[in-house]
């Protein structure tokens, strides 16, 4: 038989479900959630103009689209739990609580930049609020999170790791591992999928035999969970479920989020595997708009609400400029090997 | 004789070797539907079908050791590494497999793979995506290790890469992709283990690989206005080297330079002024210098980058 390599049959594909029903909240809880989102989209919107004009360089990678699923998972830990993520992950860390300022100012190379301008966009790390880092090699960082996972069931310190990455991440060894260490050794590890639907170019039915990442828990007696990121509030619940599993009982669980990225895979990608109206249909579904919508039902008042846009505004410009008259960064050497 | 970029001489490589044989095929990620990450696979998929051009998913060593297995049982595999940093995942099939499997099994099962991709730094992408590699696989018995430098070069190589009995990496200049030169249409080979006199001179040979060999004969004509004439010899392959080329070289000139983008320690350039030193060590009017990049992971800021990588003598 000359045959042509299978991926994922029709009968198998997973296709995404309909938009849900909202979950339930007050003003109180949703508008910070929505103020981190609006920042973050806010500030990629920033890079992606300093990006063009030459002051960013390398590869940037947009999370324009997803903000809800970082946001509504880091709201459900608690200050010093640990975080790991991808090489999209300026959201990530955001919403750890690692301020616009030396984001945007490490991404320019500075001086200021969070790591002193040798990471870049890809590689974002912060000691002080447990931030682990923006990772560039797939998968690579999986077994880093059910590291620092072992580390807390170690001391005993009640902590509790996300780690963040792709559903492209999902046919790599290094989750493969990472995943079935963390079950065999009952570590205290959400593992997040954010399933964009694409690893660059690729859709998931062309990379996956069964277009669900989180059946993969399965075969390791692992909790798991899938729903789609729209709803801050909903990824906000159900990431706390998980978390709450590893803080009592220790054990992991894998979540598999739906979500979309809006902009190409970089910013040198056209995205021209995606059909227009695809693209569109997911705006409409823009997590950002739908908080925003729900905010005004609930009753904030909108004069509110733009107040907290302009906070936003001002947040993010403050950084932009920040960022621009910052000094450029100075040395890499002390940081090779520690004295 | 036309002329084509870089990009253009390893797409028709490819596609002439396809064309020739129907047990090579190309399988790595984005490689069909998108055309490859760095459009060198572009318009294979709409030649050679599905069957022929495998889109892989983001599985390195799985898909480095599908190469192995299929190579082992008569196929003779492309794999195309999206960059080598990638090829990292992928060095345990690569060392060892790829170059341990014809003499474990006792010169039964030969492995015709090649395994290919741009190395080296680009630009501001950080630490874990601005790697010279090559002295890595250099270092490993059974592996050849081929470094193009110009698009005719490029295309012979990669073509007698191709036609192989052994595993060849294949690294290609990631900023090279653009560059352009003059390939003819009939069909050729660069013979695997032959270096080439980039450009000839009599005080001194500069040795440097893809994209140092472009700064080489750059420094020549500057150094040509102070009254120093450079020799730049691209010896092309790594492993083998041609060391008969080299030790003319450097015997007519009586100095040399090696020229890398990686980093100094157990770097390519050290064995090449260990066979200098020890094939030349009476026509040498000086010892062998090297320059490298500094002895750091890549920094991404710009200015760091630069002074990083800025030509240090060792
Ligand atoms: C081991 C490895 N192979 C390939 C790449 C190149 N690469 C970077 S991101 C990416 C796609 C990842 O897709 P996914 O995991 O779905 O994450 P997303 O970019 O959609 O957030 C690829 C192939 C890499 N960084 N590491
Ligand atoms: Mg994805």
């Amino acid at each position: 038989m000359v045959g042509v390599l299978m991926t994922t049959p029709e009968s198998a594909r997973v296709e995404p479900e309909a938009a849900q029903p909202d979950v339930e909240t007050t003003v109180a809880e949703l508008a910070p959630l929505y103020r981190q989102m609006l920042a973050i989209r806010r500030m990629e919107e920033a890079c992606a103009k300093a990006y063009s004009q030459g002051k960013i360089g390398g590869f940037l990678h947009l999370i324009i689209g997803q903000e809800a699923v970082c946001v509504g998972a880091v709201a459900a830990i608690q200050r010093d739990d640990y975080v790991v993520a991808t090489y999209r992950e300026h959201g990530h860390a955001y919403a750890k609580g690692i301020a616009a300022r030396p984001i945007m100012a490490e991404l320019y190379g500075k001086k200021t930049g969070l790591v002193k301008g040798l990471g870049g966009s890809m590689h974002l790390f912060d000691k002080a609020t447990n931030f682990l880092g923006g990772h560039g090699i797939v998968g690579g960082h999986v077994p880093i999170g059910a590291g620092a996972a072992l580390a807390s069931k170690y001391r005993g310190d009640g902590r509790v790791t996300l780690c963040f990455f792709g559903d492209g991440a999902s046919t790599i060894g290094g989750f493969a591992e990472g995943l079935a260490l963390a079950a065999l050794w009952k570590l205290p590890l959400v593992l997040i999928c954010e399933n964009n639907r694409y690893s660059m170019g690729t859709p998931l039915y062309r990379s996956l035999a069964v277009e669900d990442v989180s059946l993969r828990a399965l075969a390791h007696g692992m909790a798991r969970d899938r729903f789609d990121g729209d709803d801050v509030v909903k990824v906000k619940r159900r990431i706390a479920e998980a978390v709450e599993r590893a803080r009592t009982t220790g054990e992991p669980t894998l979540v598999e989020i739906v979500t979309y990225r809006f902009r190409g895979h970089s910013m040198s990608d056209p995205g021209l595997y995606r059909t227009k109206d695809e693209v569109e249909e997911w705006k409409r579904r823009d997590p950002l708009h739908r908080s925003r919508d729900r905010l005004l039902t609930l009753g904030m008042a909108p004069a509110e609400l733009e107040a907290l846009e302009e906070d936003v505004r001002l947040e993010i410009e403050d950084s932009v400029r920040f960022a621009e008259e910052s000094p450029a960064a100075d040395s890499y050497l002390p940081y090779v090997i520690k004295e | 004789m036309p002329i084509i970029s870089y990009r253009e001489a390893l797409n028709q490589a490819m596609r002439e070797e396809m064309e020739r044989d129907a047990s090579i095929f190309v399988m790595g990620e984005e490689v069909g539907h998108y055309n490859g990450a760095y459009k060198v696979t572009q318009g294979l998929l709409q030649r050679f079908s599905e069957r022929r051009v495998i889109d892989a998913p983001i599985a390195e060593m799985g898909f480095a050791g599908i190469g192995v297995g299929a190579a082992m049982v008569g196929l003779r595999p492309i794999i195309e590494f999206m960059t080598f940093n990638f090829s990292l995942v992928a060095i345990d099939q690569i060392v060892n497999n790829a170059a341990k499997i014809f003499q474990m099994s006792g010169g039964q099962f030969n492995i015709p793979i090649v395994f290919r991709g741009p190395g080296g730094p680009a630009v501001q992408v950080g630490s874990q995506h601005s790697q010279a590699l090559e002295s890595f696989y250099a270092h490993i018995p059974g592996l050849k290790v081929v470094m193009p430098s110009t698009a005719y070069d490029a295309k012979g190589l990669l073509k007698a890469a191709i036609r192989d009995d052994n595993p060849v990496i294949c690294i290609e200049g990631e900023t090279l992709y653009g560059t352009t030169g003059e390939v003819p249409t009939e069909d050729y080979i660069v013979p695997i283990g032959k270096g080439d006199i980039k450009r000839e001179g009599k005080d001194i040979t500069l040795v440097a690989w893809s994209k140092m060999v472009w700064t080489c004969l750059d420094a020549a004509k500057q150094l040509e206005a102070q009254g120093i004439s450079c020799e730049v010899l691209d010896p092309r392959s790594l492993r083998p080297l041609d060391v008969e080329l080299l030790v003319s070289s450097v015997r007519k000139t009586g100095r040399c330079v090696v020229v890398e983008v990686g980093w100094p320690m157990c770097g390519y350039g050290a064995e090449i002024a260990y066979q200098v030193q020890r094939h030349c060590m009476d026509a040498l009017d000086a010892p062998v210098e090297r320059v490298t990049s500094d002895d750091v992971p890549m920094p991404y800021a710009k200015n760091l980058e630069d002074r990083c990588s800025r030509s240090r003598e060792t």
